[in-house]
């Protein structure tokens, strides 16, 4: 009980810091702290209320208990992700934003396929596309080529919407200038409407590493080899060894983030010169 | 140039022809992808088929790798007309039952996403600990999640709507967070000023001010947050075994093979997902005129 306690006390003590520092000028750089230190009391009191009313594992595994598993496993966790994110995830990623790049061009290119594709699109980006798994499987077998086609049908429609909407943004004035200069189509696109195109390029992106791995983890669920992390998630639940299941989860979520992270390191780099990323520098 | 402006009704002629090659397509892959098996046939019992043998061979079978556009309609109106609402087989109880967990988990993130949203605009030290974490979650491939809640939530006695429930809304609060509080934000200096002249309470500013002010974001991040909890639903559904809905439906078709489920299934869901989602954009246009917010 004293355990609960405390980490109750160390939750409230941090609110306390948070609120301080929050009242200090926004600029300065301790905004860092307060997500560590609510994160921070969060797995403490998650540890703490396990300990204290005797939580079974099967229900909820403590944080520490999670953390063994993730060390003691490592060469399994390993297989798991270069099946599951590397062979699957990122194929179908790089593939489907690709693609849905190109047919951007063509899309902009030609505006009866704008007003014919796009509402069809938009239609798709809506629908539960998760549910072309199954039928996927079906067709590319059970190996890391079936989750890569899921992938890259899901990241494909959000993708081809922001960039198609992108393509657009570039302004009459800025377009008038480059037919003065007269220059070519491929000019007026490498170096007018692609460039201005990059903030709505990059958020079709983001949205793509969260859908990437979703994708390649549910269709697992409908059949894969003995390894990868969606079929180790649904074999460990069924055997009640949540910690490993745990364990997969910690590292899909560090993956995700980290995939999201590089993305974003991408995103400033290439549009430094965009109002949003000013405030950063 | 192309400046001219086109109205709505200009979209109609496009959008059929890109359909109708669509639908083309797909005869001539149900073709190509199941003639294989057609010429299997036709080699068991030594005959050789000629083209248009082959195509309505290939358009007709039961177990096809791709059912034609015709099969998948007959299918469903078969499940949903042919058959009893309460019946296993009819796609109406499947639906049904997709419909309520969907429509629980988005009640359950909808609330959620407000909550957190109001707290957020009010308490800045909310805002700074909390904000990064929402969007942590969201990185987080969170359907993983689902086997284990639903396994987890099903031995500690809650069975049901209620685990698929929760992974909806895992899904569905997310964009509701982000777009409310953009909406909660969205009052100018200029009416908080007038507010504050007029001394109203932080709970006046919230009601009268704020509130109305994020209707319209307030409405979009509905439809995105009832899109992802369909998904979250469906996904739910996977692990949970016997239950019913959409996504088993899916999953014992993957399971015995039968193609012609997955893909009514999948319709289904597609028809779901538009009907809600204009159910809300309904709701949206009578709200908002109401309001005058939109003309």
């Amino acid at each position: 009980m004293i355990f609960f306690l405390l980490s109750l006390l160390f939750w409230l003590s941090a609110w306390c810091v948070n609120i301080w520092i929050a009242r200090q000028d926004a600029r300065n750089s301790w905004t860092i702290f307060p997500p560590i230190l609510f994160g921070l009391s969060l797995i403490l009191i998650w540890e703490a209320t396990i300990l204290c009313f005797e939580v079974s594992p099967v229900i909820l595994p403590p944080p520490s208990a999670i953390f063994l598993k993730l060390i003691s496993s490592g060469p399994i966790l390993w297989a798991d992700f270069v099946q599951t994110v590397i062979k699957g995830a990122l194929s179908g990623y790089l593939f489907g934003c690709l693609s849905a790049l190109l047919l951007a061009l063509v899309v902009d290119r030609f505006q009866f396929l704008e007003r014919g594709l796009l509402p069809i699109g938009n239609f798709m980006a809506a629908m539960p596309i998760i549910g072309i798994a199954p039928i996927l499987v079906m067709w590319y077998g059970y190996g890391w080529q079936s989750k890569s086609a899921v992938v890259t049908v899901m990241v494909f429609f959000p993708m081809l919407i922001n960039t198609v909407q992108g393509m657009k943004m570039s302004d009459r004035i800025h377009s008038d200038l480059m037919l003065t200069y007269n220059a070519s189509y491929t000019q007026n696109l490498l170096k007018l409407k692609l460039t201005t195109a990059m903030p709505f390029i990059f958020n079709g992106l983001k949205i793509g590493t969260t859908l990437a791995l979703i994708g390649a983890i549910v269709a697992e669920f409908f059949g894969s080899p003995v390894r990868g992390m969606g079929f180790r998630i649904s074999t460990e639940a069924a055997r009640f060894s949540l910690d490993m299941v745990w364990a997969e989860i910690t590292v899909a979520a560090i993956s995700g983030s980290l995939f999201y992270g590089i993305v974003v390191l991408f995103e400033r780099w290439i549009t430094f010169w965009h109002p949003s990323q000013r405030g950063s520098a | 140039m192309r400046g001219i402006v086109m109205s709505e009704n200009s979209k109609v002629f496009p959008v059929i022809s890109v359909l109708t090659i669509i639908v083309i397509l797909w005869y001539g892959f149900s073709v190509v992808l199941n003639a294989p098996w057609a010429y299997d046939q036709a080699k068991r019992n030594s005959v050789s088929l000629s083209f248009p043998e082959l195509v309505s061979k290939t358009w007709s079978q039961k177990r096809p790798k791709l059912p034609t556009p015709h099969q998948v309609a007959n299918e469903m109106w078969n499940t949903t007309v042919h058959q009893k609402i309460t019946s296993k087989r009819s796609l109406v109880y499947h639906t049904w039952i997709t419909f309520s967990e969907t429509m629980f988990g988005f009640f359950l993130g909808t609330s959620l996403g407000i909550l957190l949203a109001i707290a957020i605009v009010h308490n800045r030290a909310t805002a700074i600990s909390v904000m990064p974490w929402i969007i942590t979650s969201q990185t987080i491939p969170i359907l993983a999640l689902a086997p284990m809640i639903v396994v987890a939530l099903g031995s500690a006695g809650f069975s049901g709507l209620l685990p698929i429930a929760i992974i909806s809304m895992y899904l569905s609060f997310f964009p509701v967070v982000v777009g409310m509080v953009k909406g909660l934000k969205s009052p100018e200096r200029l009416e908080l000023d007038q507010m504050k002249t007029w001394s109203a309470s932080g709970s006046q500013v919230l009601v009268k001010l704020r509130l109305p002010k994020s209707m319209p974001y307030f409405f979009t991040s509905l439809k995105l947050g009832m899109a992802a909890a369909l998904v979250g639903a469906i996904v739910g559904e996977l692990p949970s075994g016997g239950g019913g809905g959409l996504g088993f439906r899916m999953l014992s078709g993957s399971t015995f093979g039968n193609t012609l489920h997955i893909w009514s299934g999948l319709f289904s869901a597609a028809v779901l997902a538009a009907s809600l989602i204009i159910f809300i954009g309904v709701i949206q246009k009578i709200i908002l005129k109401k309001m005058a917010l939109e003309l």
